[in-house]
């Protein structure tokens, strides 16, 4: 008779999720399974909706990333009408959409994930947060924090209404131009921002890289898979965020493919367990193999160390140097270190403040040409993002109105979750081992979890940066042991 | 003196409603101070064992957000009401069914063939395997909460107290309830914690919406290009402005308005207001007018009616669980399991 371990509720996405892990006689672990609870059924209740309501609907799938879905969503109806945004929407557009992403990185990296680093992986729970962080890096850091996201987030609700549930995408460009006035201003926030987020990789650098147990760990077997990496790229194989083409390497780092639009249905499909609602994407040509790594299996990676793997370099010459640097530190690309996801955030976070500057610079993002009016008529058409979380897809079907006939979402930790599964498994089985079980240990199961920056309402919303975790023991159906984290 | 106990908790929601109060910023810090945070399953370890654990009435306050979708968010709404004194439905999803009550246009089988199903067109599952409640893997039993036919408000399930409106809400608005709440002050039960002006009222574009408005045909948002200072209906817009309750443009907050899209209705409707949708087209049908006549026949009002795509879907964006309309549904969902 097996053990069971349960996690629940560490975390959600769409609602809780639930770490079940099973031990066997000898104690050590047998299998994990990562399941979510939750569905919602989006694609079915998208059905009869105009199309450009949907960068307003579909948002509601997350409030913790609303921005990819709204982009997605309005890259997908841009498609729909086959209608391209003016260029001053588009730059616009990566304006709010680089914002994003430099505000949800800083608050996974201090908040959520980082704590486990900055504040050390065996620390007491109740040191491994936020205010744990401040007491390390001191508190005018903690603040600086507070502040840049307050700032960068301001953008955004400027620009696009509101932070949670945006709404000034529409088909053929957005809403509401930037004022001269409002573009220095943000210019210098952004400029502060750039300075703010060198200090957080300064923060990592010192903390992590200069600690040879901590680089260890970075680079060891537990948090390590070979597999595909899948990311948006620019037309120089670039990191892009907000649009371009996906790239797949392999293990070995070779381009397999670079798909755009409905071509993704060539490339991915999806599998189907009875055990979770989430579902769990593979390469098509490789085929569903199982939980399993390597090149012969079609799991894939997608999120930072993702993208930074299927590109060549940095757009930006800061985050170009900080890439260089990372990839001397692992000494191998594609990286296939899980932890080295937190330091591919930074790094991202980074480019994502310096490409603000960017585009902050150039005077002609003031213009008030920010629409095309669609004229073609709407059929059908894909909207393809980097979420904070990695590649997103939206991919609607319309009537000759533009009233939606299907939706298909591909949602980013979806992309990840067989990867997570296989994570969380090897951690688990490297770190549990005859039934030992403390609370480091879990933590640094959870770890393996962690990295991914999984779009989990909880974690992200931990305000001590704490993910909840109730670990029984089961066998024959008692629970022969708890341990809790507070 | 004790500070008081204070719960939040979430059902089906998308996670906004824990980051607007995460968007308290500093005045989170300052609240935290006033509050004992007793159960907050998102920043905080707890087991639900620990409320059923508690006495009747022993938390002071609790904050739920999210529609019930599950068998365990039931139990857990039900739960948490007898354990608190005061309980407040947050957000839209808990008032009137938010973005997931639109799947009551639907049910099971058809959400679970769009998702897991053929109609779907990346997945690959010719044996149409769909989540199970239960199932045996090789190393013992998996389990997976039931999927219910619909989608219902906090209030459809357990006695609400106060209501906390918006999608998400504003969080000066948050604030005052909880400073209201803290300070001994105790509104009639059954209160939205909001403005009770329609939005229009309150809006600043508002002296130049009409009395009348001249319309041949209803525009969408994607056909036009807006005028950012002139009423939106006046444009021709469908904006839920006339119904909906304010509150979202206060406070320095910028929403919907000032971005120059028209308001969908997040805010619920104002306090006159039964149904959302028949007020909504009652509402855009008593403005509507023709040049040189006071009133314009039945007829022509339908017609120009008939030129809003998707009626249902914008006049119940946020409140169909909630609806009349809903009703139907369920008395359709009783006749089919």
């Amino acid at each position: 008779m097996s053990k069971k371990i349960s996690i629940d509720p560490i975390t959600r996405l769409e609602g809780h999720g639930k770490i079940e892990i099973f031990l066997d006689d000898d104690g050590g672990v047998e299998n994990a399974y990562l399941q979510v609870p939750e569905l919602k059924g989006f694609e079915q209740f998208s059905i009869d909706r105009p199309v450009e309501e949907m960068p307003r609907i579909t948002p509601r799938i997350c409030g913790v990333c609303p921005m990819a879905h709204h982009m997605a969503s309005t890259k997908a109806a841009d498609a729909v009408y086959n209608v391209k945004p003016t260029e001053t929407a588009e730059k616009i557009r990566r304006l709010v959409y680089n914002a994003y992403i430099l505000e949800d990185h800083l608050l996974h990296f201090f908040f959520l994930g980082g704590p486990d680093f900055v504040v050390t992986p065996s620390a007491p729970p109740g040191e491994r947060n936020i205010l744990g962080v401040v007491a390390k890096v001191g508190k005018e850091i903690g603040l600086e924090v507070i502040k840049t996201r307050r700032q960068i987030r301001e953008i955004v609700t400027h620009l696009f209404g509101r932070i949670i549930h945006p709404v000034g995408g529409l088909p053929g460009g957005v809403s509401k131009p930037l004022t001269e006035e409002k573009r220095q201003e943000f210019l210098q926030k952004c400029k502060d921002a750039v300075g703010f987020a060198m200090e957080a990789i300064n923060i990592f650098n010192k903390i992590v890289l200069d600690n040879d147990e901590y680089v260890k760990l970075v680079t060891g077997d537990i948090y390590k898979h070979n597999t595909y990496y899948m990311g948006l790229v620019d037309d120089k194989n670039r990191v892009n965020f907000y649009d371009g083409k996906v790239r797949v390497v392999d293990p070995e780092g070779n381009e397999i493919t670079k798909f755009s639009g409905l071509d993704y249905l060539d490339v991915v499909s999806e599998h189907v367990e009875p055990w979770s609602y989430m579902k769990f994407p593979y390469l098509k040509d490789i085929g569903w193999k199982g939980f399993t790594d390597g090149k012969e299996s079609g799991v894939m990676r997608v999120a930072p160390l993702a993208r930074l793997n299927v590109s060549d370099s940095m757009p930006t010459d800061k985050a170009q140097q900080e890439f260089e640097r990372m990839y001397d530190v692992l000494g191998k690309k594609p990286a296939h270190n899980t932890l080295a996801f937190h330091w591919a955030r930074l790094i991202e976070a980074l480019y994502a403040a310096e490409k603000m500057v960017e585009l902050l610079e150039d005077e002609t993002i003031t213009s008030d040409d920010i629409r095309n009016i669609p004229t073609d008529t709407p059929e059908e058409g894909v909207g393809i993002v980097e979420a904070a979380r990695g590649t997103l897809i939206h991919h609607y079907q319309t009537d000759k109105k533009g009233i939606i006939t299907a939706a298909n979402l591909l949602v980013a930790t979806v992309f990840n979750s067989a990867a997570m599964s296989l994570s969380i498994e090897k951690a688990a089985k490297k770190l549990i081992t005859k039934g030992k079980l403390d609370d480091g240990l879990l933590n640094m199961v959870e770890m393996a979890f962690r990295a991914y920056d999984p779009c989990l309402a909880c974690a992200t919303h931990s305000l001590p940066g704490n993910t909840p975790l109730i670990i029984n023991i089961h066998q024959n159906k008692d629970i022969i042991k708890t341990i809790r984290r507070d | 003196m004790a500070k008081p106990k204070v719960g939040f908790y979430w059902c089906a929601s998308c996670g906004g409603c824990e980051e607007a109060i995460v968007d308290l910023h500093e005045d989170l810090l300052v609240v935290a101070e006033k509050i004992d945070i007793v159960f907050w399953p998102c920043a905080m370890d707890f087991k639900y064992q620990d409320v059923r654990d508690m006495s009747e009435n022993e938390i002071d306050i609790t904050f739920i957000n999210g529609a019930i979708r599950t068998e365990e968010q039931e139990e857990m709404a039900n739960l948490l009401r007898e354990k608190s004194k005061i309980l407040i439905s947050f957000g839209a999803c808990s008032q009137i069914g938010g973005i997931p009550g639109l799947a009551n246009f639907h049910d099971r089988d058809s959400i679970f063939q769009s998702s897991y199903g053929s109609t779907c067109p990346s997945v690959d599952n010719p044996d149409f395997i769909v989540p199970q409640t239960k199932t045996d893997v090789p190393e013992g039993e998996l389990t997976l909460p039931a999927f219910h036919n619909t989608v219902k408000s906090t209030d459809q399930v357990v006695e609400v107290d106060y209501y906390l409106p918006g999608c998400s809400p504003a969080p000066y608005l948050t604030l005052n309830a909880i400073n209201t709440l803290l300070a001994g002050k105790r509104p009639e039960k059954g209160t939205v914690l909001a403005p009770v002006k329609a939005l229009c009222d309150t809006c600043d574009r508002k002296d130049s919406k009409p009395d009348k408005i001249m319309l041949k045909d209803i525009k969408r948002v994607s056909e036009v290009e807006l005028d950012p200072e002139e009423c939106l209906l006046a444009q021709g817009i469908i904006c839920m402005g006339p119904i909906t309750r304010s509150g979202c443009t206060q406070g320095g907050e910028g929403r919907c308005i000032k971005a120059n899209m028209p308001c969908r209705g997040c805010y619920g409707p104002i306090p006159e207001v039964q149904d959302v949708g028949a007020s909504m087209i009652s509402a855009i049908a008593s403005i509507i007018g023709i040049e040189g006549e006071e009133n314009m026949s039945d007829e022509h009002v339908e017609k120009i009616m008939d030129t809003v795509v998707d009626p249902a879907g914008t006049f119940y964006r946020f409140s169909l669980a909630t609806s009349y309309l809903r009703r139907k549904l369920n008395d359709y969902a009783k006749d089919n399991n």
